[in-house]
């Protein structure tokens, strides 16, 4: 009947105070997420989900829970500034939000922007369905783990009809702290009927630190409404990151994500979207540039739920040195989503002979009349075209980094803000 | 400016130049002929550095320097270029951005100021009226869908850009038809100069109506096993390349 001792990551994440918000049904839910976090553990790799990326080396790490001095930490703007970003911003330093740093000021008509924990002191009873959801399944310790300890994270709305053409910018800063530190964030993103919204999600930080920070995002799309995300993902080197995405498409709402995964050591980004209304369309672009030992995992998973549905996903993974990409681009089309169109391509590139790309199409369909494909590469770098390079007197070096960035440069040809696209494009030669 | 002796080579274990010894003298525009497998192309790769050929004999000096010592991107510097017989296909990689980062980067290893964009369009623009192509092919990637003569003058026109000390052209006329051809002769004539040498590497005596070599070699067998002026490619052209074979090697010899 004895348990076994928690390993020491999660006997020091159970250590903590609960976050008191004095909201009963949610602090009975956070409690109930603890218990459930203490009992399950950390996932290990004979879960399916978890089988490329081992935690026990994280699991035998101690955290500290929060930092205490967020608030004051010195930071330099620049750690997170990006050109043609310069619209609406929330800044989060360690998992502390951080009101002088970001820009709510004037917000255009139509957009709500705010911290979680400000919006559930202001009024809770609209977020209790939306934070109590919760679809059990194994290996979802880290969903369990965000849901007792997350006390803040963004509240982001969009009123339907309204256009938010600047980029709202959500920054998520890692800084070196007195010890390593796990910080959770909860966001809620709604766009209305017919509402617009380009978004930036930016993870930095720099400095020697091994912080843990982990998101749980619930972003849903009224019909109709238009998305254009970025994600940009370069934490510091020695961080963790661990998120969950869930993006709901109603009728004829469209979704555009561009993902670059750089920084970090160990990554991991479970993206599930639902194609839950008739003609909503999902396209994914993104990169993974693992090196270094970086481990950087992606799960994609795409219901198409719904008539007519559409569903592009290009990826490309480039590991270099003793770097370890994972990607799972899963696609299920569901009994009667017929009509449905749906293509994931994943093409990666081994620089080095000690790095590992391991990748897994795969494609469930029970509906009628639908197109489908899916495929994964896995090669090197083209001799040829490095010896034509360096033929005409580019030192190799700075030839494979050509090469590595036009690999990937395509992933962010269709992104409309064209300062942001080349600041990114620049940062894929490396 | 260039001296090949007794080079031999290597690919993939299989030797295919066997005491190849040619020297060039700065603006002299030396040809290449010979049949195919003769070692032809060999010759190109091993003179600009491609891996997987490997010299087991011989010395190439350049410019005093021993040229087998340097990595690819050295040669280049130091003013060596290949027209290539197979262009590369580069997708994402823009031909502008390309050649910029090609001559800078040769400047930059030869201590010389990098180009700024508008210094080098200027550059680009000058040359693209010496070449006589259109601008468009700038805007694309590097002969991503380029045709056959477009990819043969892109790398005339990247030549133009880079202003080599020496010149080799890989087979440049393979597959060209006759208005292509003279096109891409037309573009090579206008960079000759006295300082500016040339190994014009071919099958047929063809391309040679139009660059006029100062001397003709014969390779085969991995040697050279005769040289001439101009005349001897038209020798050839009217005996083929069984008249040298007999006309050279000694009786009895095998490969």
């Amino acid at each position: 009947m004895s348990q076994p001792a928690p390993v020491p990551f999660v006997a020091s994440l159970l250590d903590a105070p609960l976050p008191a918000s004095g909201i009963t049904w949610l602090d009975a839910l956070r409690r109930e997420h603890r218990a459930a976090f203490a009992a399950a553990g950390l996932p290990d790799t004979r879960m399916e989900a978890w089988k490329y990326t081992a935690l026990r080396a994280l699991g035998q790490r101690r955290y500290a829970n929060g930092d205490a001095q967020a608030a004051t930490r010195a930071i330099d703007p620049a750690a997170f500034a990006l050109p043609g970003v310069d619209g609406p911003r929330l800044v989060f330093v360690n998992g502390v939000f951080r009101a002088d740093l970001s820009a709510l000021d004037a917000l255009p008509t139509g957009l709500t922007l705010q911290p979680l924990a400000q919006a559930l002191q202001q009024d809770a009873g609209p977020l209790r369905f939306v934070l109590s959801r919760h679809e059990p399944e194994q290996g979802d310790a880290f969903v369990r783990l965000n849901a007792a300890l997350a006390a803040d994270g963004v509240m982001l709305k969009v009123a339907a009809g309204a256009k938010i053409a600047a980029p709202v910018h959500l920054v998520f800063l890692g800084t070196p702290a007195e010890a390593e530190l796990a910080w959770h964030l909860r966001h809620v993103i709604e766009l209305g009927e017919g509402a617009e919204l380009a978004l930036v999600e930016h993870h930095a930080g720099g400095g020697e630190q091994q912080h843990l920070g982990t998101t749980v995002s619930d972003t849903v799309l009224r019909d109709g409404a238009v998305l254009r995300h970025v994600l940009f993902q370069q934490a510091a080197a020695g961080s963790s990151l661990i998120r969950r995405s869930r993006l709901q498409l109603g009728a004829r709402a469209k979704a555009v994500l561009h993902v670059l995964e750089l920084g970090g050591s160990l990554v991991r980004h479970d993206l599930r979207a639902e194609l839950a209304g008739n003609g909503a369309r999902l396209d994914t672009r993104g990169v993974f540039m693992p090196r270094g030992r970086q481990h950087i995992d992606t799960q994609l998973a795409i219901r198409h739920q719904a008539l007519d549905t559409a569903s592009e996903s290009v990826w490309r993974g480039v590991a270099d040195q003793r770097g370890r990409g994972v990607f799972r681009g899963a696609i299920l089309v569901a009994p009667g989503a017929d009509g449905s169109d749906a293509s994931l391509s994943n093409k990666n590139l081994l620089l080095s002979g000690q790095a590992e790309i391991d990748t897994k199409p795969e494609l469930e369909i029970y509906a009628d009349e639908v197109k489908a494909a899916h495929g994964a590469t896995v090669g090197q770098l083209d001799e040829r075209s490095l010896f034509y390079l360096r033929s005409r007197g580019i030192p190799q070096a700075e030839a494979r980094a050509l090469l590595t960035a036009a690999f990937c440069r395509a992933m962010l040809d269709d992104l409309p803000n064209a300062a942001l696209r080349e600041h990114l494009a620049a940062r894929l030669a490396v | 400016m260039l001296k090949i002796e007794n080079l031999h080579a290597r690919v993939a274990g299989k030797e295919i130049l066997k005491g190849l010894t040619l020297t060039v003298n700065p603006g002299e525009v030396h040809a290449i002929m010979g049949p195919n497998g003769a070692g032809k192309s060999t010759l190109g790769n091993v003179l600009s550095g491609r891996e997987g050929y490997e010299v087991t004999a011989g010395s190439v000096i350049y410019d005093g320097i021993d040229l087998l010592a340097l990595e690819p991107e050295a040669r280049a510097a130091a003013g060596v270029f290949l027209a290539f017989q197979y262009p590369v296909e580069i997708p994402g990689v823009n031909n502008t951005y390309f050649l910029r980062a090609a001559l800078n980067a040769q400047r930059k290893a030869r201590g010389e100021q990098e180009l700024d964009s508008m210094q080098f369009l200027k550059l680009v623009r000058e040359k693209l009226k010496v070449m006589q192509i259109s601008d468009e092919l700038l805007h694309r990637a590097v002969n991503e869908g380029f045709s056959g003569g477009e990819k043969k003058r892109n790398e005339i026109f990247q030549m133009a850009v880079l202003e080599p000390k020496l010149a080799i052209l890989d087979e440049t006329d393979s597959g060209l038809d006759i208005d292509a051809l003279k096109q891409v002769a037309q573009g090579v004539n206008a960079l000759r100069s006295p300082a500016r040498s040339f190994l014009v590497i071919t099958h047929y005596q063809r391309l040679l109506d139009y660059i006029e070599p100062d001397f003709v070699h014969v390779l085969a067998g991995g040697r050279i096993v005769e040289s001439g002026d101009k005349t001897l490619a038209l020798k050839l052209e009217e005996h083929g390349y069984a008249w040298v074979r007999e006309h050279s090697e000694p009786a009895g010899a095998t490969a």
